[in-house]
């Protein structure tokens, strides 16, 4: 039987747009609406889960043949919830300031339905090496989108970005979009965006074929 | 005291509500406010739930969690995923219609982050039993509440012909916001307590 052909590259860049946990599968939702008010905070939450999920995901396809199909869910759960605990003090020891905004939400990662999710669809079903790109390539597209909303929202709502302000003094920030209601708007906004885009890609490529 | 449980109360019902401003339980928030009954039901099983995990936690935080503090994460999502388990059989049981009208939704609590954020909460603010029990409640109630005015204003809105680019998540997602933005007109009541 002839190798096939090597799919790492693919499944290292599906993740990051064209299956994008965030924009396209909306997964993952909690810690990308709750974090997103500042772009620092929504860089370290997505550096945090890519870490979480590529050593989760690292370790449930080494360990794929030896754990029962029956207890496999909460096997999972407790592989993440340990590299999370690690995450969390290790965040605490280094950079305190930012572990204390995002307080729960770091501890939350293990809820995250993104994390889960990757251990049951893919890294059980894989061998490591494709694990490992997958699991990259979610984290890297989580971390973008968390990236992209963060930074729009700080603009918006603090007229900053990365703490460093923008527009000068006459700027009236739009404050409500670094409060909740502004995570939900923003996000359906963008969702919106690319439903927009996706459309017209559609109709191009229908317009094209006729 | 009953000043500090109402405090507790109001402000995880209302003013700090789990899902519309801490973001909390977003996945089922989605997922089951499509019919206004389902909604209701999953409401209620998820409080029961965090009532449940209220209590352990406390028992948890207590007796075990002085000695061992690293294992915090790992027991707390051990014992919701038993007291979800164990309502699944309940409900199963009782009512083989709800079960499956309920349906993926039922074990998905456990990674409910409502539920772990309940007992984070409560470890962070070093709540007691009863404040621990009261926070529950509200936190469960408010979560129910966020839960059945979606479902209403979804079913609303089945109705309605929005742009094409709108439909699905998005328009759900700005409905959020405004049902967001409708509930900080809460703020301030009991200054805010909790």
């Amino acid at each position: 039987m002839t190798p096939a052909p090597d799919r790492t590259a693919e499944e290292l860049l599906k993740g990051i747009w064209r299956e994008n946990p965030i924009f396209v599968q909306v997964l993952g939702m909690c810690p990308s609406l709750a974090v997103t008010n500042s772009a620092v905070n929504a860089v370290v939450m997505g550096l945090a889960t890519l870490a979480v999920l590529v050593a989760s995901s690292t370790l449930v396809s080494l360990l794929r043949r030896f754990i029962p199909a029956q207890v496999r869910l909460s096997t999972y759960i407790v592989i993440i919830a340990t590299f999370v605990t690690v995450a969390d003090m290790t965040l605490q020891a280094t950079l305190p300031t930012v572990h204390k905004q995002l307080g729960a939400f770091i501890a939350l990662i293990v809820v995250n339905c993104l994390i889960l999710g990757r251990q049951e669809a893919f890294a059980s079903k894989h061998g490591v090496k494709l694990a490992i790109a997958d699991a990259i390539g979610m984290g890297t597209g989580f971390t973008l989108a968390l990236t992209i909303l963060g930074s729009l929202r700080e603009v918006l709502g603090n007229g900053s970005l990365f703490g460093f302000p923008l527009f000068g003094d006459h700027y009236e920030p739009w404050v409500v979009m670094i409060l909740p209601p502004g995570g939900f708007i923003m996000l359906g906004l963008i969702l919106m965006t690319f439903n927009w885009w996706k459309e017209r890609k559609q109709a191009a490529t229908a317009g094209g074929a006729a | 005291m009953i000043r500090d449980l109402g405090g507790i109360l109001i402000g995880s019902l209302l003013v700090n509500n789990f899902v519309l401003s801490y973001f909390l339980g977003l996945c089922p928030f989605f997922g089951v406010s499509g019919k206004l009954q389902t909604a209701f039901r999953l409401g209620m099983a998820t409080t029961f739930v965090m009532v449940i995990t209220a209590l352990c936690t406390w028992a948890l935080n207590t007796f075990v969690l002085v000695h061992a503090p690293y294992l915090r994460l790992i027991s707390f999502i051990l014992v919701i995923a038993s007291t979800v388990q164990f309502v699944e059989m309940v409900i199963k049981k009782l009512s083989p219609a709800l079960f499956r009208a309920l349906g993926i939704f039922l074990p998905l609590i456990t990674t409910n982050c409502a539920v772990l954020g309940l007992a984070l909460f409560q470890t962070s603010r070093e709540y007691g039993f009863l404040e621990g029990i009261t926070f529950a409640i509200g936190g469960g109630g408010g979560f129910t509440l966020a839960l059945v005015l979606m479902a209403g204003l979804r079913e609303e809105h089945e109705l309605a012909t929005p742009p094409s680019v709108m439909k699905g998540t998005a328009m759900t997602l700005i409905a959020a916001g405004l049902l967001s933005l409708a509930f900080m007109g809460f703020a301030g009541l009991f200054g805010s307590a909790a």
